[in-house]
């Protein structure tokens, strides 16, 4: 078996035991990228030397005992919308094409803290705007599955370095799905955690109040084990909750006896691809098989759920992209005559189509006069559907529904008509609305040989319910440990 | 036609917490340029506000102080507009729900007492300050005051006349000082006032078009832009039957002027949502009746206690309450065993009078209560006469000095020798015997041009009382 074959917790073990060494693993890394970053395009900066140096440094501190987490050592790539110190953070967009952070977002802390050597920064959509990375100012990510085809989005690149075996698992953020559906569409196991239990700092916003930060991995365990490393609570955000976290990689048990699972019928009708339908609920019978109980039940939210998402992200946008506006850092547009004409031209050069159409979108509903109408409509919605979810928990323990519609498209389908991209989100922003934990895990693949990913929705902090689930599913299934045939590779 | 003025103020405070509302910068004012900021207050990518519960205190105490309804879950909200003094471009302040609604202050204007009602208090961040450079037409952006904590205090269109105004001012930054939330230095911008005006015929209860004036640094600049603008308004129905415009002024100390900065039409909408970065936040019933049992006596209570108290003129105490580091020093000073009056005569006479020319603030000074009663209880022991006092006073109030050790170091000690007074006088008395002769022959007046001969001869360190007593024996006798 090769080393790229190894999860992230295979991996660490065996670094630990002294069988591999941490520059062995970020060499074989490197080389991996090296060979399919052309033709996938995951990165957007790959750390060679940086990342060979720090291997070093982990590797002396691992042999001296300093180092204790099950994924010290173990090569990662963080999503480029996550602050590095002194290394590039894009966003994907030109408008940050040269802005180096002269701080580490708490996750960079975090990962530096356990002993992550960190490979590069990956590829997304445009400020995490988009579901298929491809609004990237740096070039559309490809699916390793099929290079014709998008690998979700917008943590498109962190999906396909995972896929792609370039790295042992990535670092993504989720705003209405970014993680879950490019790792569906990826055929990896990605999680969002519970609003406010991984701190935001550094996170370069898009929707505050629906951004979060998880994990890109092969297994639910690797998941668990990252969470462990970088949930809690941080005194940089007070959006992060107070809450006791850890022991999740400890409390994964398999054992599903007397949980019950809901299904929401309202999520299988009308717009879902047919074999989509079939593997996720197939892959109830298999939790059925490890003890669950599983019942379908009614969830009539979904019809208001994508306006709401797109009313309160793009209002939150085009806020919190107002400060990238020439005059303090990133890029700034020559030849111009005064204030305005230096913020307008810089902002309509600096921005792509999709970003600047959420920004219009965003202003407009927080308009005087339509804010009753759209954003303050859209928070009364989103509490609604909160209640809706906080109704399905009181019967169910988790909820188990498709990530999205259908398997990934084809390069360019998505972008030309955006209404229908937005409505691909369907599965994935009601729980980015309510704040809820989801994972999507690999369900199997359709007919054209592209991964399908079913998703575990839990209650708020209920992160050991969705991951353990998770677990269990994969204990009785291989679909997580299926690679991808992207030619080129150093296999 | 007799014409009323309608006033309105919007007052913006500059909290003295020690850091900024969001951050762990500094907040003191000035510094080199860019050197009191982080990535947090000049909204680097990625960077999140922290509320400073200090804010949220002073905030409730303020409220509190101004008699508000105080809201007990209060929130932020983001007010977007782009400028280059604003890095995140949106401005963290409060709309929807203010920490404080429905105040009221109670003012005096000459006998006159009057309510002003407080529409609302609410808290903010402040901006940074643009620099323009003419010399190379470049504009320069100081992000030290970005995030320095503010509170807006805005009142109902109450105010009638500039005095009115004034006296709000006084008791608002009196008010603000007591509770040691607020410097409110004008000249630091630490407290800055917006007028909003309009005028119209007296005894109509409908409200004219107003005009917002800005850039009022002084109380005087407020009371004459106040006449100005009634003037202009009045003078612009009357005299050229035009409207008045809805617009925001500027107001030229300089120039004695107001100038038209923007109209109505050209206002921006601040597209104003809830701040998702801040969580709520819940004041408690106990939280606000501890704050509510620790409010500190204010101003008007003491000086009424004064005149109950200690006897003093309603004027004297007035002025010794003016500033409450005025008053705890005078009060520090009786704690330490010193007539209130003596205390009292010492801080209108010597110590109001020194601030006034260094220019200083009271809370500036190092001069402590323990060294003025030190130096009064030197003369009523009789070691040093009054006049040196005064002149000690001085010489040891910069830095606090040793009055004991000045006075023995520069030998001020009272003459309390009989002998040495009564040579001299007879000294000073054959030096000058036509002027006896004129004194004995009625020329009473002359008995001062003695004192201040015999006082000079003895450096001024004779007890006045004792070189009278003398003289006036041996003239006479």
């Amino acid at each position: 078996m090769s080393l790229s074959d190894l999860t992230a917790l295979e991996l660490g073990a065996k670094i630990k035991a002294g069988e591999v060494s941490v520059p062995e693993a970020t060499r074989a890394a490197l080389d991996a990228i090296e060979a399919k970053n052309a033709e996938n395009n995951a990165f957007i900066t790959v750390l060679n030397n940086r990342a060979m140096a720090e291997a070093e440094e982990i590797q002396k501190k691992i042999s001296a005992g300093e180092l204790t987490s099950p994924l010290a050592g173990v090569p990662l790539a963080i999503k480029d919308n996550i602050c590095t110190k002194g290394v590039k953070t894009t966003c994907a967009s030109k408008i940050l094409g040269d802005f180096q952070p002269p701080y580490n977002a708490t996750l960079t802390e975090k990962i530096h803290a356990i002993g992550g050597v960190v490979l590069g920064k990956l590829n997304m959509d445009e400020f995490a705007m988009g579901s298929t990375s491809e609004t990237s100012y740096y070039g559309a990510t490809r699916n390793p599955w099929d290079l014709s085809r998008v690998p979700g989005g917008s943590s498109g690149g962190a999906a396909a370095a995972v896929a792609a075996r370039e790295c042992w698992y990535a670092i993504g953020s989720d705003t209405g799905g970014s993680i879950r559906q490019p790792a569906s569409y990826c055929g990896v196991t990605g999680i969002k955690p519970t609003y406010g239990t991984v701190s935001r700092y550094g996170l370069i916003a898009y929707a505050s109040s629906l951004d979060q930060i998880g994990p890109l991995a092969r297994t639910a365990e690797d998941c668990a084990a990252i969470l462990d490393a970088i949930q809690g609570k941080d005194p940089r955000d007070g959006t992060s909750l107070d809450v006791p976290v850890g022991g999740l990689l400890s409390g994964l048990s398999g054992d599903l006896t007397g949980m019950k699972i809901g299904i929401p019928v309202d999520c299988f009708g009308d717009g879902l691809d047919g074999e989509v339908s079939q593997k996720v609920l197939a892959a109830a019978e298999v939790l059925k098989e490890r003890g669950a109980e599983v019942e379908e039940f009614r969830l009539p939210i979904m019809e208001y759920v994508v306006p709401a998402y797109y009313i309160i992200a793009a209002a939150e946008a085009s806020s919190n992209l107002s400060r990238f506006d020439g005059v303090k850092y990133g890029w700034r547009a020559e030849g111009y005559s005064d204030l305005t004409e230096l913020y307008n031209k810089t902002r309509t050069e600096g921005f792509g189509t999709e970003v600047k159409r959420r920004i219009l979108l965003g202003t407009f509903v927080l308009s005087s006069g339509y804010y009753d109408a759209y954003y303050r409509k859209a928070l009364q919605v989103k509490a609604v559907i909160k209640e809706a979810f906080d109704r399905a928990f009181e019967k169910y323990d988790l909820l188990l529904m498709p990530v999205a519609p259908t398997t990934a498209p084809k390069l360019g389908e998505s972008l030309s008509d955006p209404l229908k991209m937005y409505l691909s989100d369907i599965y994935t922003v009601s729980v980015n609305l309510a704040g809820l934990p989801g994972v999507s895990i690999p369900c199997g693949l359709d007919s054209k040989g592209l991964p399908v990913g079913a998703q575990l929705i839990g209650p708020a902090l209920g992160e050991g319910k969705v991951l353990n689930a998770a677990h269990a599913y994969q204990q009785e299934t291989d679909f997580h440990k299926l690679r991808p045939t992207q030619k080129g590779g150093a296999e | 036609m007799d014409w009323e003025v309608v006033i309105g103020l919007e007052t913006h405070v500059e909290l003295a917490t020690r850091t900024k509302i969001f951050c762990s910068c500094t907040t003191e004012f000035g510094g080199a340029p860019n050197t009191h900021c982080c990535p947090v207050c000049t909204g680097m990518p990625g960077t999140l506000p922290v509320m400073n519960k200090k804010v949220l205190e002073y905030a409730a105490k303020a409220s509190l102080a101004l008699n508000c309804e105080v809201t007990r879950y209060c929130k932020f909200d983001r007010k977007n507009y782009f400028y280059p003094d604003l890095p995140k471009a949106y401005q963290i302040s409060q709309l929807y729900l203010p920490i404080g609604r429905n105040g009221k202050v109670p003012i005096k204007v000459g006998s006159e007492e009057k309510i002003i009602r407080i529409h609302e208090l609410h808290m903010e961040e402040d901006a940074g300050k643009l620099v323009h450079d003419n010399w190379i037409d470049q504009t320069r952006a100081d992000y030290n005051r970005c995030g320095v904590p503010l509170i807006e205090i805005v009142t109902e269109p109450d105010f009638r006349t500039a005095d009115e105004v004034i006296a709000y001012l006084e008791k608002l930054r009196s008010t603000l000082e007591y509770l040691g939330v607020s410097d409110c230095k004008m000249q630091e911008g630490s407290l800055r006032c917006d007028v909003n005006l309009s005028v119209r015929p007296k005894g109509s209860d409908e409200l004219g078009t107003r005009t917002e004036m800005k850039n009022l640094n002084s109380f005087k600049a407020i009371a004459r832009a106040i006449r100005y603008e009634a003037r202009r308004q009045q003078e612009l129905i009357e005299l050229d039957h035009k409207r008045v415009i809805q617009e925001t002024r500027r107001w030229d100390d300089n120039k004695d002027a107001s100038f038209s900065m923007r109209s109505k039409e050209n206002a921006q909408d601040y597209r104003y949502f809830p701040e998702p970065d801040i969580p709520p936040m819940e004041l408690s019933e106990a939280y606000l009746d501890e704050l509510r049992a620790n409010l500190p006596e204010m101003a008007e209570a003491r000086q009424a206690r004064y005149v109950r108290a200690f006897g003093l003129p309603e004027y004297d105490a007035g002025l010794l309450t003016g500033t409450r580091a005025l008053s705890d020093f005078f009060e520090e000073t009786v704690a330490l065993g010193i007539a209130p009056k003596e205390a009292a005569n010492w801080m209108m006479a010597d110590l109001l009078r020194l601030l006034k020319e260094k220019g200083m603030e009271p809370k500036e000074m190092l001069f402590a209560p323990e060294t003025l009663a030190a130096i009064i209880e030197m003369v009523s022991d009789g070691k040093l006469n009054r006049g040196t006092a005064s002149k000690v006073f001085e010489a040891v109030f910069d830095n606090n000095g040793d009055p004991a050790a000045y006075v023995k170091d520069h030998g001020l000690e009272q003459i309390n020798d009989t002998g040495l007074v009564e040579s001299t006088v007879a000294e000073i008395l054959a030096a000058n015997p036509s002027q006896v002769i004129e004194y004995r022959g009625g020329k009473e007046k002359l008995f001062g041009f003695f004192v201040g001969q015999c006082m000079r001869a003895l450096k001024g360190k004779a007890d006045p009382k004792a070189v009278n007593e003398v003289l006036r024996r041996q003239l006479n006798g």
